[in-house]
């Protein structure tokens, strides 16, 4: 049995998984990176548009601060998120990016002087100022009052991807490629590590350690078209299921894109429409106006989803042999705007889809595109249920999006999530509870389950096709389980996933024997784990009678805070169980900074909690007397919901903020 | 998989197949045919032969969107992103086969991560910075606009090994950095924050594996997927070090 002993496994090396790497290293920790491809191909390399930082640089961003951000954050949820986290996300973001420019990442920069904008289809000049030249700049996205959105062209993933790796390759983080991590290893409770396979020679390894960090990304490919890279199929949130104590939190909350191109589900940043661009049906006709009047294409993602979806629904979509689609016009952006600042929109549509963005509308529709859900943490990362067992990023929920992520702050959270849950870690291990004490014939155990999964699949005979079933589990998320949602159909999908969980037991993999690298392996397993995880994602929205962020029930059309303000918990406690097992964690209004309000998209269909009013009194009188005594934005902020002695002390320090206090 | 190019056209790709796992196999073409649909690129192709063909075909894809460099290969002899390669720009006959080069995983499968981090670690590709300590909390450093795009232009590299598998120097000097190594150097070189002297550049690649070694044949820049400035960025360094050798 071979076995590697490190402090930290850290299971995956995108942005969240390498920050965290890097955090537990300059404590002086020891760590090792599982990834199935190499760190700079990393789905964090696909984010486009930019990452959210309240650096209020630009003249479009000027009054903003945490306070806001934190604002936008908890709206865009839908009052999911944990508004602690929320606040503690907000706070860090600053540091985060500041961090990143240290490391390298040639963020955009703020240039004095007068530049033409586009806003709400009209040539606008903005006058940047003297003071702000060379501070990195921000551009607008959906659901947000500022400007807030820092970037790097549209290639912002791959520049701060590029700068975190190879800030891991100075600090010397071991990274071992191609490894997949198919098990935890965990005993009364607590979490020793993972069973990983390599993916090359199709050895087992055990890797022995103190803490395990799961920061695998979201599970979209269990839709048949998502924008996710192929690798985000949901393994990281498998194999916590599959220890039947880790949990996962409101795995039914799945966003969709509103631009991905048509047929093939690649993304085009939210920047587009953040830089100007308009969505255009058939006629030609810019219709969000007329359904959003206020923000139009820059409401929050799920409503524009929405909103697209209804408008096709009326006859209004463009007919292709791809089904129906809109039109995303940057045009009126001009070239010299999209060569610089959307050039990799420029080159997927040349290469996609063979037109040219400047001269010609890009054909769009709502696709599947990421996971709020994720395995389920406190606000230390930590699994509320296995000690021992981190994660962070779009693998978690710790929760900082609730129902609905705003554009912008995934690659936020994961350099702040990674920042933060690398301390927390690094203070366990050096606490004596983090000591090990497993025997090793029990890793033993753990490895002969795996290895004798592997053999069952390479020996069956007369078994189900992994392809068939998984094809068909694509497609009833992507038909029964999207954007809008309604009973009878989920009832059937649940149904028909439970029936294809059984089948998956007896999947047999043809042709393909080989016990080293053997892509049909590789799917045979995944397929099993694909389909659990589906299965969360499906019965979540069956049982959420509710419609809350982008979880939408034509049914249950309403936001009902006085039954369903809560998180969603799925655990899979034997591994024979036919079906999950849920339960919800209630969501404290008496404990809120924000309480639950109007969101102002369409009709305020608010079923509110009768706590609701008692807070927002308790908020509205503490608010006014302090603001009376002169007390300052933080004085008061810390009044309402204190959150400054959750955080790390290095990161507990004021932002500097230009026009605030430098 | 819908509807059909209206041509009809069946797709007969021709593989270098090689299991270097298995004892018994040696390396050889494989045709698979493949009914052509509309907007195909190779990455539905080659996912469909797997998925309706031969389920052990090995390949490399991951964002499938021209993005990341993952699925880099030699197609119709010529090194290119397979992901973002339309059927319908090639013939009906069409052959692929792995980078060379790199360490071979299996069939179009190869290691460029292992030689990627090798090159990385050997440029030392980070911001070098012993003076400043960064404060987090404070404002950050301010860099001027143009120098920020000038820099991310460079940033923008992906990694694929393209120009490495069409570079003609590396042929003969096999520890060559290639273009992309030249492209990262003159990146941080570029890049005010890293305090590196034009002496410490010179003594990483003022040499023959280095921007002296390249033999000016620059298929690297005809092959890069990214259209990045290759041949003016070797020629800047090489000017650079030139400058630096003549100094000392």
């Amino acid at each position: 049995m071979k076995v590697i002993y490190t402090d930290v496994l850290i299971i995956g090396g995108g942005l969240a998984g390498l920050r965290v790497a890097t955090g537990v290293k300059e404590r002086g920790h020891d760590c090792v990176v599982l990834t199935l491809v190499p760190p700079k191909r990393s789905h964090s390399s696909a984010a486009q548009g930019g990452m959210q930082a309240s650096l209020a640089n630009s003249v479009m961003g000027e009054g903003d601060n945490e306070d806001v951000h934190f604002s936008d954050t908890i709206k865009g949820s839908d009052w999911g998120a944990d508004q602690v986290v929320a606040r503690m996300f907000t706070h860090c973001a600053p540091k985060a990016i500041r961090e990143l420019a240290h490391w390298g990442v040639p963020w955009s920069r703020v240039h004095r002087g007068d530049r033409t904008a586009i806003i709400n289809a009209k040539k606008v000049t903005i006058t940047e100022k003297d003071e702000a030249h060379g501070l990195i700049t921000a551009r607008d996205f959906g659901g947000t009052k500022k400007w807030r959105t820092c970037y790097t062209s549209d290639g912002t993933g791959h520049s701060m991807l590029y700068a975190m790796d190879n800030k891991a390759h100075q600090d010397k983080v071991e990274i071992h490629e191609r490894l997949e991590a198919i098990s935890l290893i965990h005993e009364n409770g607590r979490c020793y590590g993972a069973i990983a396979r390599n993916l090359m020679s199709g050895e087992l390894v055990a890797y022995i350690s103190k803490a395990t960090t799961i920061a695998t990304g979201g599970y979209g490919r269990i839709y048949s078209v998502s924008t996710n890279a192929i690798i985000c199929q949901g393994i990281g949130q498998a194999i916590a299921l599959e220890t039947g104590v880790a949990t996962l939190g409101n795995m039914e909350a799945i966003q969709f894109h509103p631009t991905a191109i048509v047929p093939v589900g690649i993304l085009t940043t939210e920047g587009c429409r953040g830089d100007g661009g308009l969505l255009l049906d058939k006629d030609g006709y810019r219709f969000m106006p007329d359904y959003e009047p206020d923000k139009k294409e820059l409401a929050s993602r799920d409503v524009v989803s929405r909103r697209m979806t209804e408008h096709m629904r009326k006859g209004k979509g463009v007919k292709s042999i791809y089904g129906d689609h809109l039109w995303l016009d940057i045009t009126i952006l001009g070239r010299e705007h999209i060569e610089k600042n959307l050039r990799e929109v420029k080159e997927i549509c040349e290469n996609f889809l063979g037109i040219d963005p400047a001269e010609e509308w890009i054909p769009v529709r709502p696709t599947q595109h990421y996971s709020m859900g994720g395995i389920r943490t406190d606000y230390r990362g930590e699994s509320q249920t296995l000690k021992g067992l981190y994660s962070c990023g779009e693998a978690a929920c710790w929760d900082l999006h609730g129902f609905n992520r705003l554009g912008g702050n995934s690659v936020s959270e994961t350099v702040v999530a990674g920042m933060l849950v690398a301390e927390y870690i690094s203070d366990y291990l050096e606490s004596a509870e983090s000591h090990l004490s497993i025997h090793t014939a029990n890793v033993e155990k753990f490895m002969k389950i795996e290895q004798d999964k592997i053999d069952a699949l390479l020996v069956k005979e007369n078994g189900e096709d992994a392809y068939v079933l998984r094809r068909r589990m694509e497609e009833i998320m992507m038909s029964d389980v999207g954007i809008f949602r309604n009973g009878e159909d989920l009832q059937k999908a649940v149904d028909e996933l439970k029936e294809l969980h059984q089948r998956a037991k007896n999947i047999e993999v043809f042709r393909s024997k080989s016990h080293a690298a053997n892509p049909a392996l590789v799917n045979a397993y995944r397929t099993q784990k694909m389909i659990k995880v589906a299965l969360t994602v499906a019965l979540g929205a069956l049982l959420r009678t509710e419609s809350r962020g982008a979880h939408s029930r034509e049914d249950f059309p309403e936001r009902d805070d006085a039954n369903w303000l809560k998180r969603s918990i799925t655990t899979w406690p034997n591994s024979e169980d036919e079906m999950p097992t849920m339960s919800y964690e209630e969501i404290s209004i008496s404990s809120m900074e924000m309480p639950p309000g109007f969101r102002g998209y369409g009709k305020d269909l608010t079923i509110h909690n009768e706590v609701t009013p008692i807070r927002q009194s308790a908020v509205d009188a503490t608010l006014k007397e302090l603001e009376t005594q002169g007390k300052s934005r933080f004085e008061i902020q810390n009044a309402l919901m204190p959150f400054m002695d959750k955080l790390p002390k290095k990161y507990q320090g004021r932002n500097e903020r230009f026009g605030e206090n430098v | 998989m819908s509807t059909q190019e209206q041509n009809n056209r069946v797709l007969k790709i021709s593989i270098l197949r090689f299991d270097p796992h298995d004892p018994e196999d040696f390396p050889h073409m494989e045709t698979f045919e493949v009914p052509e649909a509309v907007g195909m690129t190779l990455f539905i192709a080659l996912n469909y032969i797997r998925e309706h063909h031969d389920n052990s075909l090995k390949f490399d894809f991951v964002c499938r969107a021209g993005i990341c460099g993952s699925c880099s290969m030699l197609v119709n002899g010529k090194p290119t992103l397979a992901c973002r390669t339309l059927t319908k720009t090639l013939e009906e006959n069409i052959t692929l086969a792995p980078l060379p080069l790199f360490e071979l995983i299996g069939d179009l499968s190869i290691y460029t991560g292992k030689w990627m981090r090798g090159l990385n670690e050997r440029l030392e590709t980070w911001i070098h910075d012993k003076s400043n300590e960064l404060n987090s909390d404070k404002l950050e450093e301010r860099m001027e606009p143009a120098l920020a795009d000038e820099i991310y232009e460079l940033d923008r590299c992906v990694e694929c090994g393209c120009c490495v598998a069409g570079c003609g120097t590396i042929q003969m000097r096999e520890n060559f950095v290639g273009a992309v190594g030249l492209n990262k150097v003159a990146r941080y070189h570029l890049d005010p924050r890293d305090e590196r002297t034009d002496e410490e550049f010179y003594e990483m690649i003022g040499n023959e594996d280095g921007v002296f070694g390249c033999m000016t044949l620059l298929g690297c820049e005809d092959v890069c997927p990214k259209d990045l400035p290759l041949q003016s960025k070797i020629a800047y360094m090489r000017r650079m070090m030139l400058k630096t050798s003549l100094k000392n």
